[in-house]
């Protein structure tokens, strides 16, 4: 993902996997992520990592952890100290 | 008698102006929209941190969106307005929502099933790699997010929205490095006549396509899609046109041939449904007033069949005028005759629209076999097609017992265009004789634990 417009919104900090990440204010889970690296999931069924694919609710591609719950990362906004969890091995998830 | 209890989903185009229409009339209206804003799709409003006009968020279609958030906003008070809600079941008369954590039981004596549509998509050999999105997805990173999909971005597929969010995305920046329709010149040629009933529909269409043209883009018709590269994410796409095969460097890629109703309350609620040769969907049935088979239960807009934003909105009103007489408010016969008019005039742009960028539902059986056909359980084409043979299936919901392709947890909603495809040609039937898939709830998975209602 590439920011084209609206770079300029405040800045807040998040946990990706347990490290700290930066995103911006109105950032969805997805857009924060998609924006520092290619893929949002680690392989589930073992042929290659995803990124989401609709945005809109229906693929159900794009379920991350939250603070310890799943949520669709296309649907949520990130707010400062959430702690994402994309890898299940990871202890935050 | 008591003012009956009227629950609208969605908050799209129709699900407003359903809405809208029945509030006139002092009847009191339960919105339940799974988005926290109103708005559908179409018009997704952003989040609160993005202050861009709307003319440069919607480009020409700017008014109406403006129109419709106006509505909604106005409306909010006078009405029982419940966003980030999903409905997840129909049962009984009485729908099950989820909202924040929530679930709540809403009983009903009318409702409006106003759920919208999502992408059609097709496989393509490495559709699943990181950079691959829909079409519709490509253009909500932009307007909902001010975000590319990509650095540079070939859209794929066929559809008026092929071109419009290639459009969008030179406008504001981004580099489109192709975009390829599947559909040939010829065919739109052929639709000249049927598309000339909206001559601003028909500019738009031809404007969006000569800018494009004009800002160095390659535009090019009668392509089919060979294979999508990458290693952790899209680098590569080829595809062929008139026997040459192209191979582009690119790293993301918009997917879409054309739109699909999402119907799946419209099937809990128990609504009757037809095969629409035309769009080569199930659609709920309907009659003038957009009820369905259920008495009482009304399907409007893109979920009832896809025709469009501006459709979606005479439909919702329509259905609101409808509802509002069956609730002894006076029918409003001039305003009702002039919506249908307008209708059949639409009608006429979606036969159009239809032969312009029709399924290309002969290029699924050429899909090269180690294809990925369900994205949630990573089946592939060639596996699902060895079920089908060793099981004679012939059915859609027995296809999805045997190979699992629409048991994830999309239900469905990525896989099930080329999964009928894929089984009409199998089986050597119609694909309208392979049926479709049945409707589990919940609709969308729900996160556990949920508390429980009071």
């Amino acid at each position: 993902m590439e920011r084209l417009v609206e770079r300029d919104r405040p800045s807040l900090e998040f946990s990706l996997d347990g490290a700290p990440a930066t995103a911006r204010e109105g950032d969805t889970i997805l857009t924060a992520v998609l924006t520092l690296r290619r893929h949002l999931a680690e392989p589930r069924l073992g042929d290659g990592p995803r990124a989401g694919f609709c945005l809109m609710g229906a693929c159900q591609e794009c379920w991350v952890g939250v603070d310890g719950l799943p949520v669709r990362a296309c649907g949520t906004l990130i707010s400062a100290g959430m702690r994402v969890a994309t890898d299940r091995r990871s202890p935050s998830g | 008698m008591a003012d009956p209890t009227i629950a609208v989903i969605g908050a799209g185009p129709a699900g407003i102006r359903a809405t809208e229409a029945l509030a006139q009339h002092r009847l009191p209206v339960i919105v339940i929209d799974e988005a926290p804003k109103g708005g559908g799709q179409i018009y997704r409003q952003p989040p609160d941190a993005f202050r861009r006009s709307p003319s440069l968020r919607y480009g020409f279609e700017a008014n109406k969106a403006r129109a419709l958030h106006t509505t909604i906003e106005r409306l909010a008070s006078a009405i029982d307005y419940r966003p980030s809600t999903l409905a997840w079941n129909v049962w009984d008369r009485q729908l099950d929502t989820l909202r924040a954590g929530k679930t709540e039981k809403v009983p009903f004596d009318f409702l409006v099933i106003a759920t919208g549509a999502t992408d059609r998509v097709l496989p393509v050999p490495g559709w699943t790699l990181p950079g691959v999105y829909t079409l519709g997805g490509a253009q909500i990173a932009l307007k909902y997010q001010g975000c590319a999909i990509g650095h540079h971005t070939v859209f794929l597929g066929t559809g008026p929205l092929l071109y419009l969010v290639a459009y969008q995305y030179a406008k504001a920046g981004a580099t489109v490095k192709a975009v390829l329709d599947v559909n040939a010149a010829a065919a739109k040629r052929r639709a000249l006549p049927a598309l000339a009933w909206s001559p601003s529909m028909l500019a738009k269409g031809l404007y969006y396509r000569a800018w494009l043209g004009a800002h160095g883009v390659v535009v090019e018709d009668g392509v089919t899609p060979i294979v999508i590269h990458g290693n952790g994410g899209v680098s590569e796409l080829t595809y062929r046109r008139a026997g040459v095969e192209t191979t582009l460097r690119c790293d993301a890629i918009g997917l879409g041939f054309g739109l699909k109703a999402e119907t799946q309350l419209a099937d809990l609620a128990g609504c009757r449904f037809r095969f629409d040769r035309e769009s080569r969907q199930w659609l709920p049935e309907r009659n003038a007033d957009g009820e369905s088979t259920i008495s009482g239960v009304y399907v409007a807009g893109d979920g009832a069949g896809i025709g469009g934003a501006d459709a979606a909105e005479l439909w919702g009103e329509r259905v609101g005028l409808a509802i509002a007489a069956r609730c002894g408010r006076p029918r409003d016969t001039t305003r009702i005759a002039t919506i249908d008019r307008q209708l059949a005039r639409l009608a006429h742009l979606r036969e159009g629209l239809e032969r312009a960028f029709p399924f290309p539902s002969q290029h699924v059986s050429t899909i090269r076999a180690d294809t990925i056909l369900c994205r949630c359980e990573s089946i592939r084409i060639g596996d699902a097609m060895a079920a089908i043979r060793v099981f004679d299936v012939i059915e859609m919901n027995r296809m999805k017992a045997v190979t699992r392709v629409g048991m994830g947890r999309c239900q469905g909603r990525m896989c099930s265009a080329a999964a009928a495809e894929l089984l009409a040609t199998e089986s050597r039937q119609d694909v309208a004789a392979v049926g479709r898939l049945r409707a589990q709830p919940p609709v969308k998975p729900i996160p556990l634990p949920w508390s429980s209602p009071r």
